[in-house]
């Protein structure tokens, strides 16, 4: 799992003199910090260097290429690619709106008495090992969605055009879209948490105005929350895709480990850290071994982007336009 | 008993109290209202009659229950979570707490201003001025932009914006955001303006701009404005209320109260001997 995010290092024990002490514990945090980049940059150095033979071999072509051979030694990421993008897209798509409105629910219209347990059974939830998750998706959600929910969605949906096509074709259980909502259940704890500490940071005052405009609760979440907390909120959001972009056990119990492209979501497919998961310990050829940590690579290079950016966004709302008033 | 002048400004050389209710109709009227945070009692049984398109100052030592006041004209302490009250506000002879009273609907008819500016960051000046219009369900473009222009005006602000209403409200000075905030809340034509320090924050020429306005809102709405700053009490207000502990001390005529208040605690407070 990549949460290489918000990291925090560890405190250091208070040293007694006290100018000494900041000084060590700014020596210290420095030191952690930068042990944490030195640690990135060398997993970067090590998965480049066992990939050289696979990018010198295909090139760019890795990344285009949809057909994924190891015995004929031919080797394309695009199924990989696609399936691990596809099914974060479609889990943060679930998962956002149902954070967000969790997250506003909780901390300005939920009765006080209702907000700390739910919060504590939302942070429960984060707990959750992904493989208890998986279990739960392969045993009672797959197939409920298959018997029921699916079949009336493309009923429904198919006959649409445009959109029609990601609802078409024979429904497994197993699949992307699969996938995608057993990711939706897994990060919405973290996106919840995070929103809700943004939406817990908007300042008071920026309430009172909308109050005092005749708003009613919901426009005050509205106009004066929500809005404020724009830009922090799809910070929250980014978190959330890092996490759902390297999520494995789950996606690979649920996702139907299928190297192909289709148009439905319906299909099953595959993604970059379940290839990874599943063929490494098989891998013989040093071709294939290359490959599968060039995929590795591709992994890093698109959470790591993706954490930074949600860094970033979380870290300049809730340092810049935040300060609470008093 | 002295004998009851006629109304208005005659009334100012009276010291009686009902006299300071007859020199005009009464906008806000408060009976005996206490106010509670959890446990904590912040006001004690105020009374007081505020009367119409006048303006004014309530000014006490900080913690007195000055805000609470005020907040209870628009029952905006009802938005703090803990916040009890016993008592009556009319406003223009109807009970603010009547259960028929929408606490959203008298937020339109009784505005507020902040001790800090809070235009919304997100908005652009004109939908900073429009959004309790908007929120009000007021779509004909026409009267939208009228009320804009009117009420920039009003707040002496539109030469300064007119040429770019559409950047964000937040990018204008501090007293240029306080300004935008009073347009805000007379863009809802209210009939009380409540102040709560406005000009705590503000340089004296963005204060004094403020007091300057106060005499052009008094004509369109009943002013009362919180201050911690006698002098501005003194500059820009008709009447001014002391209130020390939670408990309204004196209410008079504004050149009553700084020249030859009947309270000792009164006359301690403005010649600063205590506070
Ligand atoms: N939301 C609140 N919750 C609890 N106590 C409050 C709250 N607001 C104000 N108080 C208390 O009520 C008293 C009066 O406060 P306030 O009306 O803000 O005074 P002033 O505006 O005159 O400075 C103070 O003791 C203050 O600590
Ligand atoms: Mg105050």
């Amino acid at each position: 799992m990549s949460n290489a995010t918000l990291a925090v290092p560890p405190a250091p024990p208070q040293a007694p003199a006290k100018k000494w002490g900041d000084q060590a514990f700014k020596l210290i945090t420095l030191l952690a910090s930068l042990s944490i980049i030195v640690l990135i940059v060398a997993l970067g150095y090590i998965l480049y260097d066992s990939s050289k033979l696979s990018i010198n071999k295909f090139g760019f072509g890795f990344i285009t290429g949809t057909n994924w051979d190891s015995v004929a030694g031919i080797f394309g990421a695009l199924p990989y690619i696609y399936g691990t993008l596809s099914s974060s897209l479609i889990g943060l798509l679930i998962a956002v709106p149902l954070s967000v409105a969790t997250a506003a629910y909780l901390t300005d219209l939920a009765p006080v008495w209702l907000r700390q347990p739910v919060v504590s059974i939302i942070e429960m939830l984060a707990a959750v090992p992904s493989v208890i998750w998986g279990l739960w998706a392969i045993l009672v959600m797959v197939p409920f969605l298959r018997d029921y929910i699916y079949p009336t969605m493309q009923k429904v949906l198919e006959p649409i055009p445009l959109i029609g096509q990601l609802f078409s074709g024979p429904i497994y259980g197993v699949g992307i879209l699969s996938s995608g909502i057993i990711l939706a259940v897994m990060i919405i704890p973290i996106i919840t948490s995070v929103s809700r500490e943004i939406l817990r940071s908007v300042p008071n005052i920026q309430r009172e105005a909308a109050y005092a405009l005749g708003a009613t609760r919901w426009e005050v979440t509205r106009i004066a929350v929500l809005s404020y907390a724009k830009r922090g909120l799809l910070g929250a959001s980014v978190l959330g895709l890092g996490r759902a972009l390297g999520e494995t056990m789950a996606v690979t119990m649920v996702i139907g480990n299928k190297s192909d492209i289709s148009a439905s979501l319906f299909a099953p497919g595959y993604s970059l850290a379940s290839v990874i998961a599943n063929e490494f310990g098989d891998a013989t050829t040093p071709m294939h071994q290359s490959a599968l940590a060039e995929l590795a690579l591709v992994l890093l290079g698109v959470t790591l982007t993706v954490n930074i950016a949600a860094m970033l966004l979380v870290k300049t709302f809730t340092t810049k336009e935040t300060r609470r008033v008093a | 008993m002295v004998p009851k002048i006629m109304k208005d400004e005659v009334a100012a050389v009276n010291n009686e109290e009902e006299n300071v209710q007859e020199a005009a109709t009464v906008s806000l009227d408060v009976n005996d209202l206490c106010l509670w945070y959890g446990k904590h009692q912040a006001l004690y049984d105020v009374s007081i009659k505020i009367p119409a398109n006048k303006s004014t100052a309530i000014i006490g030592p900080s913690g007195c229950g000055k805000s609470t006041l005020l907040r209870t004209f628009n029952r905006m302490h009802e938005v703090s979570p803990g916040a009890r009250m016993s008592g009556k506000v009319h406003l223009f002879g109807e009970d603010l707490y009547s259960p028929e009273i929408d606490p959203t609907i008298l937020r339109r008819r009784v505005g507020m201003v902040f001790q800090k500016s809070n235009p919304f960051p997100t908005m652009t000046i004109r939908e900073n001025v429009l959004v309790g219009l908007r929120l009000n369900g007021v779509r004909d473009k026409k009267i939208l932009n009228e009320r804009l222009e009117s009420c920039l005006r009003m707040a002496a602000l539109w030469d300064e914006v007119k040429d770019h209403l559409d950047r964000p409200g937040t990018g204008l000075s501090g007293g240029q955001q306080q300004r935008l905030c009073i347009a805000r809340a007379m863009a809802m034509e209210p009939e009380v303006l409540l102040m709560d320090e406005p000009c705590s924050a503000l340089d004296p020429i963005a204060t004094m701009k403020i007091e300057e306005l106060i005499t052009t809102l008094k004509t369109k709405c009943t002013v009362v404005i919180v201050t911690h700053n006698m002098q501005q009490a003194g500059r820009c207000s008709d009447f001014t209320a002391f209130m020390y502990l939670g408990k309204l001390v004196e209410f008079d005529r504004t050149e009553k109260i700084f020249t030859n208040p009947d309270k000792q605690q009164t006359e301690d407070y403005i010649t600063g001997r205590f506070g």
